[in-house]
């Protein structure tokens, strides 16, 4: 009997941690937003973080995306040719990585970087209490650790996102440069193709990840000491690697959210 | 509220932590602008207790009451109010690692006050000048001693001179000197500034020596509440591990009792003397053994006492014991039939001072040594017995 009752038991308690993760999420995300009213004494903080966030991710955003874009290139142009479309290659590429892959790579590949480091940074400061030193201080924690980053990300993500979508055009072209003269088409088909509701829908997706992917990385990492099953160093290392997990599963789930509106 | 009124009380407060319960309805008050201590073993809950004051940590049940409003009836904006005229030094010194030690230093100064840079500077600098820390001013917390640390989470406690300080082990990890400043700085400025002090510490007795109020947590519990001197005169046997805990790897080592479980030996003696029983008290008094600690160390004079305690625990026969107190004082007691007992006691410590190693290093140390023994009168008080056998004192060294 005990151990059938264990199965709805175990429901239970899951569904409650969700409601209660969800709900502190919620909470701790409004307080982040509400700390933008005095935005002033956080802009030496803010300017710090879009070095970190922006200025530090260039390099890794350039690289790969003009990979991504060298890689859609190549796969679009052997498929294309079989229907002797090569001619539209720019506008396969151009649009994959402006709606879908500009915002949804940048996002990922910050993740990575950006969001990893947010996480294990707060993590560290709440075991180390330097966040309930804060607190003591009468600085509200969230609003100083969480609300600039929120700011940096939003300014980051789309330009980084754009930077992304424009070096990974070049990757295309400097494909089918390669694999094509008839490079003159490429740009000229995505100039006639490429809509602006292409490029608003992608900066709507960066804004919105940017969102899920700081307020996540910082809730996991703020959230670090009640962690249940580790503490101290291993529970910080959970926390980054379950800020990375739901980062990346709830960017995928928003993109999937957005796109069905914009389409 | 009245100046009498404590300006922190805390009433009842319990807290579990995953169904540990660390406080079970905790009692304190801290009195406006004393020093209040709160003793305890490690563990014990202290720094929870404290916690609950500032707001980090939420009591399961109990009440705490701020210059007599209750935090249960308070707005936050009251609340933050009150942390506004805080300070905490944290236990682990929680300095913010990506900040240097000027930085550190300047937060609280920065987020709380609108200061202009140069004033705000010229307070940080003269807190890192009063700490000796000037040369590790643009260093991060990191690349500096454990030491230097908490002198730096100290500066910054005191860097907004906050009207409560709350100090959570402000001399773990310092070496016995920089403790010593670090008691005697806070004294200081407590005498300067006035504020309200809440220490938590394990530094007995030096703690005793600045604080007006001593509290003792224990089994989260507070088991005492009350003056220094009143902590130490008390004959609660239960107190005496937080008041003579520095001595009691002494008195392991000896295996002498101590001055109340040598006074409630000889107590409980007298009370169960029947018949024809005696209660007999043989006492060695040590005179110089003080001076010769203080000119000579507390290691030379401890080897001297481990030796006779060795020898007595030697010749101790059963329903006896032996205790030592004042440092200057050895008293061997027991209750038995047989009335050559004292006799026996009596020639065995004089054997051993006959011996001609410890003659000469009394004699060497301007030990002077007199032995006297009695047999009392059952019901004294313990006092009255050891000053009955100490009557009959004769100088033999």
């Amino acid at each position: 009997m005990k151990k059938i009752l264990a199965i709805p038991a175990l429901l239970g308690a899951t569904s409650l941690d969700i409601v209660k993760n969800v709900g502190q999420w919620g909470v701790f995300s409004l307080t982040a937003v509400l700390g933008m009213i005095h935005m002033r004494r956080l802009l030496p903080k803010i300017l710090h973080d879009i070095y970190f966030i922006g200025f530090k991710s260039l390099n890794i955003i350039i690289l790969v995306a003009f990979f991504t874009g060298m890689v859609l290139g190549l796969q679009g142009y052997y498929t294309l040719i079989k229907f002797s479309a090569e001619g539209m290659l720019g506008v396969a590429v151009a649009l994959s990585l402006v709606r879908e892959l500009g915002p949804v790579l940048t996002a990922i590949m910050l993740i990575g970087r950006a969001g990893s480091s947010i996480s294990a940074e707060i993590g560290i400061m709440r075991i180390s209490e330097q966040i309930d030193a804060l607190s003591t201080m009468d600085v509200d924690p969230v609003r100083y650790l969480v609300t600039p980053k929120i700011i940096a990300s939003l300014i980051c993500f789309p330009l980084l996102t754009a930077i992304f979508d424009c070096v990974g055009i070049l990757g295309g072209y400097f494909s089918s440069v390669l694999l094509s003269s008839r490079s003159g088409i490429f740009f000229s088909k995505i100039q006639s193709s490429l809509l602006l509701s292409d490029v608003t829908g992608g900066f709507v997706k960066s804004f919105v990840f940017a969102f899920i992917v700081i307020t996540i990385s910082c809730y996991c990492g703020y959230y670090t000491h009640q962690n249940q099953s580790s503490a101290g160093a291993e529970g910080v290392s959970n926390s980054t690697t379950s800020a990375v997990v739901q980062s990346c599963v709830y960017v995928l789930v928003s993109d999937y959210v957005i796109t069905s509106f914009l389409m | 509220m009245s100046s009498t009124t404590p300006l922190i009380q805390l009433r009842n407060i319990s807290k579990a932590f995953g169904g540990r319960e660390i406080l079970r309805g905790a009692t304190l008050d801290i009195q406006r602008n004393e020093i209040t201590a709160i003793i305890g073993k490690s563990g014990g809950g202290k720094s929870v207790l404290v916690k609950h004051i500032i707001g980090l940590i939420t009591a399961d049940s109990g009440e705490i009451i701020f210059d007599g409003i209750p935090y249960s009836n308070m707005k936050r904006k009251d609340f933050s109010a009150i942390k506004n005229r805080c300070s905490y030094m944290f236990q682990n010194n929680a300095l913010f690692d990506s900040m240097t030690v000027f930085e550190n230093i300047a937060l609280p100064l920065r987020e709380k006050f609108k200061l202009g840079k140069k004033d705000l500077e010229d307070k940080v600098r003269a807190r890192i000048e009063q700490l000796e820390l000037t040369e590790v001013a643009q260093m991060y917390p990191k690349q500096i001693s454990g030491g230097m640390q908490k002198r730096v989470a100290l500066a910054r406690a005191l860097v907004t001179e906050p009207e409560i300080i709350f100090f959570d082990e402000p001399t773990t990890g310092l070496d016995p000197i920089r403790k010593k400043t670090v008691f005697s700085m806070i004294h200081r400025y407590h005498e300067k500034l006035n504020f309200t002090a809440v220490i938590i510490t394990h530094d007995i007795p030096d703690i005793f020596y600045i604080a007006h109020t001593v509290n003792i947590l224990d089994e989260g519990r507070i088991i005492f509440s009350g003056s220094p001197v009143a902590l130490e005169q008390s004959s609660d046997p239960g107190l005496y591990t937080y008041t003579h805990g520095h001595e009691m790897l002494i008195d392991e080592l000896t295996g002498l009792h101590n001055r109340l479980s040598l006074m409630r030996k000889i107590e409980a003696f007298g009370a169960e003397v029947q018949g024809s029983e005696q209660l007999v008290l043989a006492t060695v008094r040590l005179l110089g053994m003080r001076t010769m600690m203080d000119y000579k160390g507390d290691l030379l004079a401890h080897a001297f006492i481990r030796n006779l305690a060795k020898f007595v625990n030697s010749f101790l026969p059963e329903g006896a014991c032996a205790g030592m107190f004042s440092k200057e004082i050895l008293v061997i007691a027991a209750k038995t039939k047989d009335e050559s007992t004292l006799e026996l006691f009596l020639s065995q410590l004089e054997a051993f001072f006959t011996n001609l190693t410890i003659e000469t290093y009394c004699q060497k140390h301007r030990l002077q040594v007199e032995i006297g023994g009695a047999l009392v009168t059952p019901g004294l008080s313990a006092y009255s017995a050891i000053q009955e056998a100490l009557a009959t004192s004769k100088k033999y060294v």
